[in-house]
């Protein structure tokens, strides 16, 4: 089959690799029908999340046809039309059983190098490093589903591939940044990052009652999909992010800040970004954490920083004594994905949220070297590219 | 999981790394004084090999003083004391009058330090004392994990007890067989593809609580081990206490021949207890691509590139 393979810093290929096979009872093989691009693939690509090795299949969201099953699979059958979690999670661990998928106990089979790292093991994640267990991704023709029993929500009626795909990870990601945030009556919440998964933030913090939502970025384009989903918007190349949500919340600062753009973030100010940029290249720090800083000196005092952007190692020039002193809550992790799909394929459903509005590009799969390169440099007004095989 | 340290023999051997950090420091910082006071200034190449036997001593400081397990390194010390013998035996013969007394004294100090830093470094060699609780003898390697299984105790007793359900989950372990009496038959895997067989027999066992068990006379690498179940606070499931006793043929020097052949024997502990988590939660060993074997030491430096097994 066909597979787009990491190949070293900025360079994927479209390879010829042998077709996946059952490794586990519970295992599904699927042929998928649409997968696309993440921004968190986009740390990948550039090279900065340690344990990924050439030849790895990059993708972690993806849908398609039950080709496969094995034996201990009871709940999908042959022909079954299933989006998959890019988590992937045993349902029998501890972690599981309480709703926190993305931390399965079982499902990294790598769990000691993520151990040296982290001190303790996160789930294994489909495309995502050998530290995340070395699974094969999904921006490929076929794709071998581990845990299927628990993981794949069925696609029983006739949602086209646009609407749903995206529970795989962004849409529920976006949504879980909004409901850290346990947005009340009045709140008014800030979205560091307007690329999709900002974009869905800003539209789940409406739907769970936001007041007022403001989104942070500093390309046009981006700003304006947030607009369109409600949002008011700041660049920050033209304004002081701090004073300006000082100024528009009279003083008290965002109820609710998601950082929506992880370790890769800008900054206006040449030499600050600078500072980070020369230390991620050296890898003294694996983050440019602006964006976080950013949020946690905004937020008003006792409110939430909600931080769904991905991080893969150390940071520095934390602000914890802003953290500390003004009873900021710092609530995180990589999106429990299986908890959301059924009420999200709900709201889907019944017409609250139609989560198409994000994609920009669609190509074949063979293209997928254009779509990262796009994607990074943000050409052609580039927001979510689709693939398909 | 750890092998026990003697703490006198690290602090022993801490207190040699400070010295040779004193040592290195000065020797490094004022040669010619050093090798005045030596009595070994007449020679032209005397500042050179002080200044290089400095930058040793300050090897030997930072890996006595920053390793966590100081003792093991006291031998890298014992190698230094035989290098400066040698030379100072040489400087000794080519010398006469006031300055072969200095080089003679010099010689008597070094021979000193030298049986300090031999006998700290026998003693890091020695096994350790077994702390155990059932009796191991002196020589025995002894292994700790502990792990938390999601599933009530005696679930977890039943199948661990059934040893014959051992090798799904113990990647050494070709095949158990238990052959009655509380006597089991064990074959696995050796270095250096060997296989190596013995009989156990169960020492002591506690429905749901503990199962301790030690191979028979006559098996090639005497062994024991123990299993304690407890209840995980609030519902938690079972904790499992895991202690492997070995006495590896060959004593320490087997064990460090087994590990230059890639047998880390705490981290396959530790990989193992995984794995039965895994069995006994979701009914198998998690397998990935770059992992197919499942959870394996070795196999996650070496990873094969994530891509469909053929």
């Amino acid at each position: 089959m066909k597979a787009t393979c990491w190949m070293g810093r900025n360079t994927v290929e479209v390879q010829e690799v042998p077709d996946p096979r059952i490794l586990n009872a519970r295992d599904a093989v699927v042929r998928i029908t649409s997968t696309a691009i993440c921004g968190s693939d986009l740390h990948l690509y550039d090279g900065y999340i340690p344990t990924v090795k050439k030849g790895d299949i990059l993708g972690h969201e993806f849908m398609g046809e039950v080709v496969e099953v094995g034996s201990e699979v009871s709940t999908l059958r042959v022909g079954d039309r299933v989006v998959v979690p890019f988590p992937i999670a045993c349902g029998n661990c501890a972690a599981c059983e309480h709703g926190l998928y993305s931390v399965c106990e079982n499902s990294n089979p790598n769990a000691g190098l993520a151990e040296k790292l982290m001190g303790h093991s996160p789930a294994g994640i489909f495309g995502y490093s050998h530290m995340l267990g070395g699974y094969p991704g999904g921006q490929a023709e076929y794709a071998r589903v581990p845990f299927a029993d628990v993981g794949p929500i069925k696609i029983e009626d006739d949602l086209p591939d646009d609407q749903v795909l995206f529970l795989s990870d962004i849409l529920p990601t976006g949504w879980m940044g909004a409901e850290m945030c346990d947005i009340k009556p009045g709140d008014v919440i800030a979205v560091w990052g307007a690329g999709p998964v900002g974009q869905f933030a800003v539209a789940s913090a409406f739907l769970m009652g936001a007041e007022r939502v403001i989104s942070i970025d500093r390309f046009p384009y981006r700003l304006k999909r947030a607009e369109r989903a409600g949002a008011e918007t700041l660049n920050y190349e033209e304004v002081d992010i701090l004073d300006a949500l000082r100024d528009m919340t009279a003083g008290r600062g965002p109820d609710g800040c998601i950082d929506a753009v992880g370790m890769e973030a800008h900054h206006p100010t040449g030499l600050v970004h600078a500072y980070d940029r020369v230390k991620q290249a050296t890898r003294m720090e694996t983050e440019r954490p602006h964006a976080l800083r950013e949020a946690i000196m905004s937020c008003r005092n006792g409110g939430t920083v909600s931080v769904i952007g991905v991080y893969g190692g150390l940071l520095d020039k934390f602000p914890m004594g802003s953290l500390m002193n003004r009873s900021l809550t710092l609530r995180s992790g990589q999106c429990h994905v299986q908890r959301y799909l059924e009420p999200l394929l709900g709201r889907i459903r019944n017409g609250d949220i139609d989560p198409s509005f994000v994609i920009s590009h669609r190509m074949p799969l063979e293209d997928a070297p254009r779509g990262y390169e796009m994607f990074k440099n943000k050409q052609e007004e580039c927001n979510k590219v689709i693939l398909t095989p | 999981m750890s092998e026990g340290h003697d703490r006198t023999t690290d602090r022993l051997a801490r207190a040699l790394g400070w010295a040779s950090l004193g040592l290195g420091v000065v020797q490094v910082a004022a040669p010619g004084a050093v090798s005045r006071l030596s009595g070994v200034d007449d020679s032209a190449r005397a500042r050179g090999t002080i200044l290089l036997v400095g930058a040793r001593e300050l090897f030997h400081a930072a890996v006595l003083l920053g390793s966590r397990n100081p003792a093991s390194w006291v031998w890298t010390r014992v190698a230094g004391d035989a290098l400066d013998l040698t030379a100072l035996g040489q400087a000794l013969a080519n010398r006469a009058g006031r300055r072969r007394g200095r080089v003679a004294a010099v010689t008597a100090a070094v021979a000193g330090i030298t049986a300090v830093d031999m006998y700290t470094a026998v003693r890091a060699n020695r096994p350790h004392e077994d702390r155990g609780e059932d009796g191991r003898d002196e020589r025995t390697m002894n292994l700790h994990a502990a792990i938390t299984i999601n599933r009530p105790r005696e679930e977890v007793y039943r199948y661990w007890r059934d040893f014959e359900n051992l090798p799904r989950f113990m990647a050494h372990l070709e095949s158990v067989e238990m052959v009655g009496g509380g006597r089991s038959r064990w074959k696995a895997r050796a270095p250096l593809k060997k296989t190596v067989e013995w009989e156990a027999e169960i020492v002591e066992d506690r429905s749901g609580e503990l199962i301790a068990w030690r191979s028979t006379e006559g098996a090639l690498v005497g062994n024991s081990g123990s299993v304690r179940f407890s209840d995980a606070p609030g519902g938690r499931g079972t904790e499992m206490r895991v202690n492997l006793g070995y006495d590896p043929p060959g004593g320490k020097i087997g064990m460090t021949l087994a590990r230059l052949l890639g047998e880390h024997p705490e981290q396959q502990v530790r990989d193992d207890l995984r794995r039965f988590k895994q069995v006994v939660e979701t009914g198998e060993v998690v397998r990935s691509e770059g992992s197919p074997e499942g959870t394996r030491a070795v196999r996650q430096l070496i990873q094969r590139p994530a891509q469909p097994v053929r």
